[in-house]
């Protein structure tokens, strides 16, 4: 791969154009009105057609939330959030019931994912490529524009492995036992003062369903998107892997540029059974504000996993380079025997932008392993936080954990912090942590530029390298997008 | 053709280079000797333009073109190679992709199309080949986990795929074998030529055995205080550097 | 019916006017005290200061006044004393009787009451209920250029009684000090000191402290030490008792090239908790910190290190590492870390590490296929563990004392 080449086009791309994914859609709208209360959640329960389980499961969530209290203890720093100032539900006015296949999508939709810069092989699949001419590295996408799903790609070959990979709302009323049954389970509906929200007024997400012994065939992807004004957006998504399944799961998030700020807390729950492994991988770059902290997005999302099989395995890489602020700790909670937990996490933040991120590794199961590999990257006059915890509970004998952070300073202006965790109450568990905080050397940059790439060349190439334990755990295609992202957010900080 | 004149530099608002003259022609290989803490590296980073040696005084012209007045990676496109005297560990930045990025941005700077992944990777293994070196060398991390003599070896290896027009190599014989010894003299002579010059900073004449410089020039207090041809060097080794700076002085 | 913090008000208030010092101080101490309460005293209020230790037993006690004893000189002789001036309080009070006084600058806070400037009795609520109900210890200072060589403190406690002392070092430029603070007593008391310490430009204190209070005993120890251009803080703690301690150091690195050392063993039994905190703030260019913290656990006891690592913007070139370590010995055992940094220069080497696990395996399977016994192979294993830590202590007299109390301490236990 040649990371500075590529680097260096999209540095280029970026500096014509700004923010590269900031342009809105011209699709009509359909909005509920602003403001939170039981009769939007009703209404949003209809609308969505659900049964009555779900619809008390909302109200419930929206109970106990009412109570709740923002949470304050992360390090962002930001202006109260008016609740009942943001719509909860837009959709995109439909045609017809709703699309049963890729022609029934708005053309405009399918211009705006190649707008995205949507991976090529996608956006062909989402065009309507024959899917066969990609076997082998099939990619499904299911998209969420605002609130709801319009299109699901390759169900039939998904469908042939007894995979099932829906929007949620679908799920609700097609499989509504399954849902049922593990909705909510590894994300209480109380849990914290966003998944509460979340719980209330989820419009959609993805589901996932990969049966026993089955691998599925597949990467399975969905990309979201913010494009409505004052609309907070809430997916859910729940993916189930039973006994000796695997999938991965990819997740792709941009957002128009807008002057105000939006909200965005979504949840996302996974249930890996004995010897199933789930592997979710991210790359955020939802609009991040202006250079002067104007605008961009609110990410509060609860991400977490139940390893809750022998052997079971979930990991977690996230590529986080958007956002005015995020605050997100994607979990593993470690049940199973053997069980292993994984997070690998890249977090670049510019300008103004704030980033508390981290993760928690719960040892429950005896011989639980848990990997945690952060790059933080700060520069402009952001804060980054890494903030983690790795519990070992008395059950968890000969549990491990190793944890790197490593955090890189652009500029004088910045700050990157580090705070993690560690409590442990069994003997023979292990953990070690370590933990290093450095700028790109002056001398490393000097010997880069003796070589002939030019100074935002060299900072491209070494922060690369400095993120490439995270980077390689992307899948491919993600790999190289992650890569073009990591210089176009530090675009300007040298110099 | 590089020309040095009345260069005086400082590091830290001391002065190190005190005024050096010296031309080192198109074709020709200077060996420039001294003592610890003449000037001899300092003089290296100046020619290669790291920021934190202050010009005080003189000038540099390369081909005509004043060098000073250029970034790092300019004087790099105009075909200034320094070998490091002691070269950078870049961590997660794998040697292939750094030279290729590296020879492509001086491709681009005179106008020449890029080489893709395998263009390239044809070229740099074949020019490890010639240097006796394993193929791995190109997968590892820049100088990450390199023994020292492995470092030296990668930055001969970068000086053949890069084709520098003027090499300044700064004690790279330092801590070599004979066997690595060759290697480096080997990197340099297949480079020699009417359009190839280069300034060779080495304590030892061993290195002077298998690159045989057209001139010697001994450097000492920030002076060249004497310069001769391979002679010179041979002299050195024999009776040190004590005479001539106190003949100097 | 226990004291609570509504009982220290109740005290202070009582005494008002006849407490020495700065009276718009303690009221303002005295203020925050009640707002505050003490850390986990009451259902909910648990500071992110405080995650990991609760002053809920300190909350629930009762404490009375002191009553007049004797046996403190019984306890001071079975202290690791060396031959040098020592500064001695029991029960809070100075005992002239029982110190050897330095030949010079000595003061006492009873007679010229200074409460410093460093202190946050509004952040801290413990160094808060210091300042409201305060009334002895020892002002040290070290003018210009001096050596003044060793000098102990020593505080001997007893009964069911809590004691505020607040003392202060001061030394002046190119001055040299080594402090050695020793504390032990007998019963369910509590002590609550706090140190300010002064290191002005290119002087040198070395700080040893030996905790060794009684296993029902309560120990609250805050310092606030600034170091000032060239000068080094050079601290090790070494905390063998009490029921419940927390000790709270506030470095600051002021002026630049300071350097501050921050090292501690903590080793516990029973169902002890010790609570190892600290701040490292630096705010000037060029400075050094570094710590190594070593916690052995056994039986039900709680360890916890909180340290945090703050570089300030104008802090460039700064140099800081911190190492943590936790052996556990015992299924029951319980360990917490956190270990932080908060980066705000660019310039910086930074880095932290922590492990947590048991004695080797196979160390302990070689030494005992040495033939050497279960217990003692441990007891080997356990000071080659500490031995990083306590290597620290550069003064062999000093470090050969804390070694036999760490052995004294081994054989007091049967793991």
């Amino acid at each position: 791969m040649a990371a500075a080449t590529e680097t260096l086009d999209a540095v280029q791309s970026v500096t014509q154009s700004g923010y590269k994914w900031g342009f809105e859609t011209t699709i009509e709208m359909d909005f509920a009105p602003k403001g939170l209360n039981e009769d939007i959640i009703r209404l949003i329960s209809a609308r969505k057609e659900e049964p009555e389980w779900m619809l008390e499961w909302r109200l419930k969530a929206y109970r106990a939330w009412v109570k709740m209290e923002e949470p304050h203890w992360a390090r962002v720093d930001h202006p109260p959030i008016d609740y009942q100032e943001l719509h909860y539900y837009a959709a995109p006015k439909k045609q017809q019931a709703g699309p049963k296949s890729l022609d029934e999508v708005d053309p405009e939709l399918l211009k705006m994912y190649e707008k995205l810069g949507i991976p090529l092989k996608e956006r062909a699949i989402l065009a309507g490529v024959d899917p066969a001419s990609f076997e082998g590295t099939q990619v499904a996408v299911d998209a969420v524009f605002d609130s709801v799903s319009v299109a699901t790609t390759f169900q039939t070959t998904l469908r042939k492995a007894g995979v099932i990979f829906c929007p949620i709302s679908e799920a609700v009323r097609e499989h509504s036992d399954l849902v049922r049954q593990h909705l909510g389970t590894v994300v209480p509906t109380g849990d914290n003062f966003f998944a509460a929200l979340n719980s209330a007024v989820f419009t959609d997400g993805s589901f996932v369903y990969i049966p026993k012994g089955v691998r599925c065939p597949m990467e399975l992807s969905t990309y979201f998107r913010i494009n409505a004004r004052n609309t907070g957006q809430f997916e859910r998504t729940l993916i189930i892997a039973a006994e000796g399944s695997h999938v991965s799961y990819l997740e792709g998030c941009t957002a128009p540029q807008r002057d105000e700020n939006q909200l965005h807390a979504a949840v996302v729950e996974l249930v890996a059974l004995d010897d199933a492994q789930i592997k979710y991988s991210t790359v955020q770059n939802w609009y991040p504000g202006d250079a002067n902290g104007k605008g961009g997005i609110y990410n509060f999302v609860t991400k977490r996993g139940a390893c809750r099989g022998a052997r079971s395995k979930i990991s977690w890489t996230q590529v986080e380079t958007g956002s005015a602020i995020t605050w997100k700790y994607p979990s593993c909670v470690l049940h199973g025997e053997d069980s292993v937990g994984e997070f690998y996490s890249v977090a670049v933040t510019n300008n103004r932008q704030q980033a508390d991120t981290g993760t928690k590794m719960i040892h429950i199961g005896k011989g639980s392993r848990s990997t945690i590999i952060s790059k933080g990257i700060s520069a402009g006059r952001s804060n980054n936080t890494y903030r983690g915890l790795v519990r070992m509970l008395p059950t968890a004998s000969n549990a491990r954990n190793f944890t790197q952070c490593d955090s890189l300073l652009i500029g004088d202006r910045c700050g990157a912090h580090t705070v993690p965790y560690i409590e442990s109450r069994n003997l023979t568990a292990k953990v070690e942590h370590e933990a290093t905080t450095s700028k790109i050397a002056d001398d490393q940059l000097f010997y880069c530029r003796q070589r002939g790439l030019s100074e935002e060349d060299a900072v491209g190439l070494i922060v690369n390298g400095f993120c490439k334990d995270v980077l390689k755990e992307l899948p491919m295609e993600f790999a190289v997008e992650a890569q073009k992202l990591l210089a176009v957010s530090l675009e300007g900080s040298v110099g | 053709m590089l020309e040095i004149r009345q260069l005086t530099a400082s590091v830290g608002g001391k002065p190190i280079l005190q005024g050096i003259d010296l031309a080192v022609p198109d074709g020709e290989v200077h060996a420039l000797m001294g003592p610890n803490g003449s000037g001899k590296s300092t003089l290296a980073y100046v020619l290669s333009g790291r920021d934190d040696f202050e010009v005080t005084g003189g000038s540099v012209t390369f081909n005509g073109v004043d060098l000073l007045g250029m970034e790092p990676e300019q004087r790099a496109a105009a075909g200034v190679f320094l070998a490091f005297q002691a070269p950078i560990e870049l961590p997660g930045v794998n040697n292939a992709n750094f030279l290729r990025t590296a020879l492509n941005a001086v491709r681009r700077a005179h106008g020449e199309s890029e080489l893709d992944a395998v263009q390239f990777l044809k070229m740099a293994r074949a020019a490890a080949r010639q240097l006796a070196m394993p193929d791995d060398m190109l997968k590892r991390n820049v100088n990450v986990g390199f023994s020292g003599g492995e470092k030296k070896r990668n930055e001969v290896l970068q000086m053949a795929i890069l084709r520098p027009r003027l090499a300044i190599l700064d004690e790279t014989d330092s801590g070599l074998d004979i066997d690595a010894l060759k290697i480096v003299a080997d990197g340099v002579n297949a480079l020699r030529g009417p359009a190839f010059s280069a300034l060779v900073i080495t304590h030892h004449q061993r290195l002077l055995d298998h690159l045989v410089p057209n001139r010697v020039h001994v450097l000492a207090h920030g002076r060249i205080v004497r310069s001769g041809g391979p002679e010179l060097a041979k002299e050195l080794e024999k009776s040190g550097y004590a005479g001539l700076i106190a003949e100097a002085a | 019916m226990s004291t609570g913090a509504a009982g220290f008000l109740q005290r202070y208030e009582g005494m008002i006017g006849r407490l020495p010092g700065d009276s718009a101080l303690r009221a303002a101490a005295a203020a925050a005290f009640r707002d505050a309460g003490l850390p986990g005293g009451t259902q909910g209020r648990r500071t992110e200061a405080w995650k990991f230790t609760s002053l809920r037993p300190v909350a629930e006690a009762q404490f009375k006044p002191a009553a007049p004893r004797h046996e403190a000189e019984t306890v001071l002789a079975t202290l690791p004393l060396l031959d040098a001036p020592r500064v001695v309080f029991v029960d809070g009070t100075l005992r002239a009787g029982l110190s050897v006084m330095p030949a010079t600058g000595f003061a006492r806070f009873a007679e010229q009451p200074d409460f410093g400037t460093l202190t946050w009795p509004d952040r801290e609520p413990m160094v808060a209920l210091n300042t409201m109900l305060a009334t002895d210890g020892a002002a040290l200072q070290v003018p210009a250029g001096f050596d003044s060589g060793i000098v102990q403190l020593v505080s001997i406690a007893g009964g069911e009684a809590d004691y505020h002392p607040r003392h202060s070092v001061s030394l002046a430029p190119g001055a040299r000090l080594t402090l050695v603070e020793i504390s032990a007593g007998q019963s369910s008391y509590l002590l609550n000191t706090v140190v300010e310490i002064h290191v002005a430009d290119g002087a040198h204190l070395t700080h040893v402290r030996l905790q060794d209070e009684a296993l029902t005993a309560f120990h609250v120890s805050t310092t606030y030490a600034d170091v000032e251009a060239g000068g080094t803080y050079d601290s090790f703690t070494l905390n063998l008792g009490a029921r419940l301690s927390r000790t709270e150091i506030h470095a600051q690195l002021s002026g630049a090239g300071a350097i501050v050392h921050l090292n501690a063993a903590q080793i516990l039994a029973g169902s002890q908790h010790a609570d190892f905190t600290t701040v490292v703030g630096h705010t000037a260019p060029g400075c050094t910190s570094r710590q190594t913290v070593k916690n052995v656990l056994s039986g039900r006891s709680r360890g916890v290190f909180q340290g945090k690592i703050a570089v300030a913007r104008v802090a460039q070139k700064t140099d800081g590492y911190q190492m943590n370590q936790a052996l556990l010995l015992s299924p029951d055992a319980e360990v917490d870390s956190k270990p932080e940094l908060e980066i705000f220069a660019d310039d910086v080497k930074c880095s932290h590490g922590a492990t947590v696990g048991e004695l080797d395996a196979e160390q302990m399977f070689y030494l005992r296929s040495r033939g050497i016994p279960d217990a003692e192979a441990r007891a080997i294993l356990v000071r080659a563990f500490l031995a990083e830590a306590l290597d620290a202590v550069a003064d062999e007299t000093i470090r050969h004392r804390l070694e036999a109390a760490v052995q004294q301490w081994w054989e007091r236990q049967e793991i």
